[in-house]
């Protein structure tokens, strides 16, 4: 199989990489450029582990294939804090305990980030539904809502 | 494999019909790439059409609204103008998937993957949604009912993509609803579904009517009779219970883990009383 040549821009930075055309943009990331944040838990679109934002939407990056991101903006979980500056969605989830072995927390950060960049009030429910696309086998959800709204709130007020 | 993202139907066209192994086409790729993940199909070709002018737009004609084929399911959840003019249409492609998925998934990939529990189609079906069919031969406009044949089969010959769908513009006491049943409140595929068309006249009986069911045959079903048993009326109890007994009649289902005939069958009645319901709610009925 040729490989195709991409130009694109990951965090801000111009990227260009060649990946196989059947090859995901998740396995680019990780297994090409070295951010293993996005993770891969079923690699069919359903636990959201591996959620990016692609030009301002968020998508499961295990079903966007590699050569796609040509000319696209891609924003993934490590872009997301600022140095040492934690995201408020990071640290709420830190010192709410929303996450217990770790796995979903990076698809969790990056869906909720996209959540209330279009909903920064949301309530309960649209919370729930907002990350009905991200799946966590450990917390039982309440503790993620809890800090995402507590996130909202300090996110309202910067 | 070969991937290409080519910038015109035309184009697009021409390599479709020239490819000499399994091709497939590319747009939100939330069903390709899941069946090329589990080994179902292996393109020799796949043709991203994202790139192709227009594909990716909803534009609002003299008759209506062409969606692009390449329009995410939540670009199209945030355009007003057709969520006023097609509520339940809107609906039923924001039910699909997570909003991962909704960022991806596209209309005309659910109609053309021709699952018959696929969401948007009933309520499409039940709008009268047209196909425009761009191939070798030119280009050609169908009604959505007659994409679908079967479970994962169309009507589309080699070569041939959708490039956009087409809603007619709304007149004046107009209406549709999508209901479908789910054992869980959301993510799920439906065990049954129902989508309603109205159009009342100025005294609130209804003028039209269109009911479509989903997961209930081996393709979305259009049900003339349930339209026609509609109109005249303005729902009474009578007609409702007319329309369920014809909905039920109509359903060819199969038993499977998801549900069976006879739930199906109830329920597809059920939700046919209940989407004509909100359609007709919608359309100014009282």
């Amino acid at each position: 199989m040729a490989g195709v040549a991409v130009s694109t821009t990951i965090n801000g930075d111009a990227v260009e990489y060649l990946c196989q055309p059947d090859e995901t943009l998740l396995d680019v990331l990780r297994d090409r450029l070295g951010l293993t944040g996005a993770k891969e838990g079923c690699g069919t679109g359903d636990c959201g582990a591996c959620s990016v934002i692609v030009d301002g939407r968020l998508v499961c990056s295990c079903l966007v294939l590699g050569a796609e991101a040509e000319g696209r903006k891609v924003e993934t979980i490590e872009g997301m804090a600022h140095g040492d500056q934690l995201h408020p969605l990071q640290q709420k989830f830190l010192e709410h305990a929303a996450l217990q072995c770790g796995i979903c927390t990076p698809g969790f950060l990056i869906a909720a980030k996209d959540l209330l960049a279009k909903n920064p009030s949301p309530t309960e429910e649209e919370i729930r539904f907002g990350l009905a696309g991200n799946l966590c086998r450990c917390t039982g959800y309440d503790k993620i809502v809890r800090a995402v709204q507590d996130a909202a709130e300090v996110m309202k007020g910067a | 494999m070969r991937y290409i993202r080519p910038l015109s139907i035309e184009d697009a066209v021409g390599e479709l019909a020239k490819a000499v192994g399994p091709a497939a086409i590319l747009a939100g790729g939330s069903d390709l790439l899941v069946r090329m993940k589990g080994g179902f199909i292996e393109p020799e070709l796949i043709v991203d059409i994202k790139a192709i002018s227009g594909l990716a737009d909803i534009t609002e004609t003299a008759d209506g609204f062409r969606i692009g084929a390449a329009v995410p399911c939540a670009v199209l959840g945030e355009n007003k103008a057709v969520r006023k003019a097609w509520p339940g249409v809107v609906e039923a492609a924001n039910l699909i998937g997570s909003k991962q998925v909704q960022g991806r998934c596209t209309i005309t990939g659910n109609l053309c993957n021709a699952s018959p529990a696929a969401d948007s189609v009933p309520a499409l079906v039940a709008a009268a949604a047209k196909a425009v069919v761009a191939g070798p031969s030119g280009k050609r406009t169908i009604a959505v009912e007659s994409v679908p044949t079967g479970p994962g089969r169309t009507s589309l010959a080699k070569g041939e993509i959708i490039e956009a769908i087409l809603l007619d513009k709304r007149p004046e006491h107009a209406g549709d609803a999508y209901l479908r049943f789910i054992p869980r409140t959301e993510m799920d595929i439906a065990v049954v579904s129902a989508g309603v068309n109205l159009t009342l006249d100025d005294k609130g009986a209804i003028k039209t009517a269109r009911v479509a069911l989903g997961a209930a045959a081996p393709t979305v079903l259009l049900v003339e009779e349930a339209g026609q048993v509609l109109v005249g009326s303005k729902l009474d109890e009578g007609t409702l219970e007319r329309l369920a007994k014809i909905c039920s009649g109509a359903c060819r289902p199969i038993d499977d883990k998801r549900g069976t005939i006879e739930f199906r069958r109830k329920v597809a009645g059920v939700l046919a009383q209940r989407a004509a319901a909100i359609a007709y709610k919608r359309a100014g009925g009282k």
